[in-house]
């Protein structure tokens, strides 16, 4: 039994003057513990399909099933981590990592032990009383993590949550993510245009091609670089030569 | 090279700052005071016509009687309450029309054009009307000066409400927030220092209101005083109710002001 199984999705925007076909029959499946990468050139409509995996949009046409169960009634299984942080900034960073718990009605001190458990591991404990703002872009992007975590999602969208980060950052932020999410066997969906990051961070990458956004091939990750952390897969040998065949893919798709 | 001796240059720099201080404090009492003085000096040697234009030193003998008799502290008392709950039921009210407005996307459009109009008109031209569908008391005044600021604060803080980054209500939406839910975390604080700065903007417009208000009832307060004096040409009367205006209308607008200093800062 899939996890999660994605069928014929369609979807079309509409506006007044014109009718975009954002995605075209994405059938995909994907198992438990998983990581996935989109990757593809901007406007192929990875982040409407994300959108549609979480429920948040109803695709044209098409069905979506986390554990068999339509995404709508299983709202929280899911979590979502955007481009960029999106901490409120007028909440302290405790308020801010309880708050998927208290919308959900999920807030007892067993929760929010395990909150405060998860910043302390991304070792950010002191930090408890702060507010966003005295905060780094890193410190933040790892306390949005902590917030999408707390909830305990089954399966988690990453929208390039790491593309408004400096290189540095952005490769430590990289490692943490990898090994948080294998510890925890969490399902994960991220979205990107590095190829690199994709490679690094991947079980399977899913190459799309744009206008309309339709699935063009599936690379996956071979075993060697998949047991590496992120960091380290980018320094193996296969790691470059799966980055020249990515690269000469897209190549294809912007000449076609 | 020999280093700059920087203890001097920052003690010169201090220096400066304060000259110009200085400077600036001096110009304006010296602006302020020549006012007065030249009012009076003016006043008495018949530049201008005593009779139109008073005196300071008349104002201030008014001023003294009417303290004592009590009649001032008294209808000072009436404006300022008025104005106080004039311009807290106008941000209040306006808040609240933007919230329907905002958690309903169809009335929003529905009643789009009639708010420009409401927006258009000048409110103080409903007085006569408010008068007498309410009857000429506290409640009409209260009512004019909440008119004159509730539709531009429904305005704004709608503006203010669409305006809210839509990733923020993403981030909720994702946990299975529902609108309201939606609207108390992120919506209304988001909002809230646009809300702060309505307050400011309508205790300006409440004071034209409730003075206005004031003129037509005719009955007690500032505005009741200057249109008195005008009725009897007694412009002291006039000068001395501008002049008390001016100090608490300043007051006012300097304590909201204090209040969206200490409540921004601790966003």
């Amino acid at each position: 039994m899939d996890f999660l199984t994605i069928k014929n999705v369609h979807h079309t925007y509409f506006t007044k003057s014109s009718m975009t076909t954002a995605l075209s029959d994405i059938t995909l499946d994907v198992n438990e513990g998983e990581f996935i990468s989109f990757l593809g050139p901007s406007g192929c409509g990875k982040t409407t399909l994300l959108s549609i995996i979480a429920g948040l949009i109803e695709p044209t046409s098409g069905t979506v099933q986390l554990e068999n169960k339509t995404v709508k009634t299983s709202k929280n299984d899911i979590g979502y981590m955007l481009q960029q942080d999106y901490l409120f900034p007028w909440k302290t960073i405790e308020e801010n990592i309880l708050l998927g718990l208290k919308i959900n009605g999920s807030l007892t001190s067993t929760t929010r032990d395990y909150s405060l458990q998860l910043l302390e591991k991304m070792g950010l404990a002191h930090v408890i009383h702060s507010s966003p703002k005295e905060l780094s872009g890193g410190m933040r992007q790892r306390v949005a993590l902590v917030r999408t975590l707390a909830t305990e999602p089954k399966l988690l969208m990453l929208d390039e949550p790491f593309s408004a980060l400096d290189f540095q950052t952005k490769l430590k932020l990289e490692d943490l993510v990898s090994t948080t999410l294998k510890n925890f066997n969490k399902t994960a969906i991220l979205v990107t245009h590095d190829i690199g990051e994709a490679i690094a961070m991947s079980d399977r990458i899913i190459l799309f091609s744009p206008s309309p956004g339709r699935i063009h091939k599936t690379f996956v990750i071979p075993n060697e670089l998949k047991s590496l952390t992120p960091f380290h897969a980018r320094n193996h040998p296969q790691y470059t030569e799966l980055f020249q065949k990515i690269w000469k893919e897209l190549e294809s798709l912007d000449e076609s | 090279m020999t280093n700059p001796d920087l203890q001097g240059l920052h003690h010169q720099y201090l220096k400066g700052l304060k000259r110009e201080k200085r400077l600036v404090r001096f110009f304006q009492v010296l602006i302020f005071t020549s006012f007065f003085v030249l009012w009076e000096f003016a006043s008495r040697l018949h530049w201008i016509d005593p009779l139109i234009f008073s005196s300071p030193s008349k104002v201030w003998n008014l001023f003294i009687q009417k303290s004592v008799d009590g009649s001032l502290a008294a209808n000072i008392g009436i404006t300022v309450t008025e104005t106080i709950l004039g311009f807290l039921a106008g941000t209040l009210l306006g808040t609240l029309l933007a919230a329907v407005l905002w958690w309903s996307p169809l009335l929003s459009k529905i009643l789009d054009p009639f708010l420009v109009i409401l927006n258009a008109m000048p409110k103080v031209a409903l007085g006569p009307i408010l008068i007498v569908a309410i009857g000429a008391n506290m409640t009409s005044i209260v009512a004019m000066g909440t008119l004159v600021s509730v539709i531009i604060t429904t305005i704004v803080v709608y503006t203010s409400f669409k305006e809210v980054d839509p990733n923020y209500l993403k981030v909720l939406y994702v946990f299975g927030a529902t609108r309201s839910v939606c609207f108390k975390q992120a919506i209304l604080p988001a909002s809230f220092p646009t809300i702060i700065s309505t307050l400011k903007v309508n205790v300006g417009l409440a004071w034209v209101g409730v003075i206005v208000g004031e003129f037509l009832t005719s009955a007690r307060g500032l505005g009741y005083m200057i249109i008195y004096g005008f009725q009897v040409f007694d412009f002291t009367l006039v000068f001395l109710s501008l002049l008390v205006i001016a100090i608490f209308a300043t007051l006012m607008y300097q304590l909201v002001e204090l209040l969206e200093r200490k409540l921004i800062k601790n966003d």
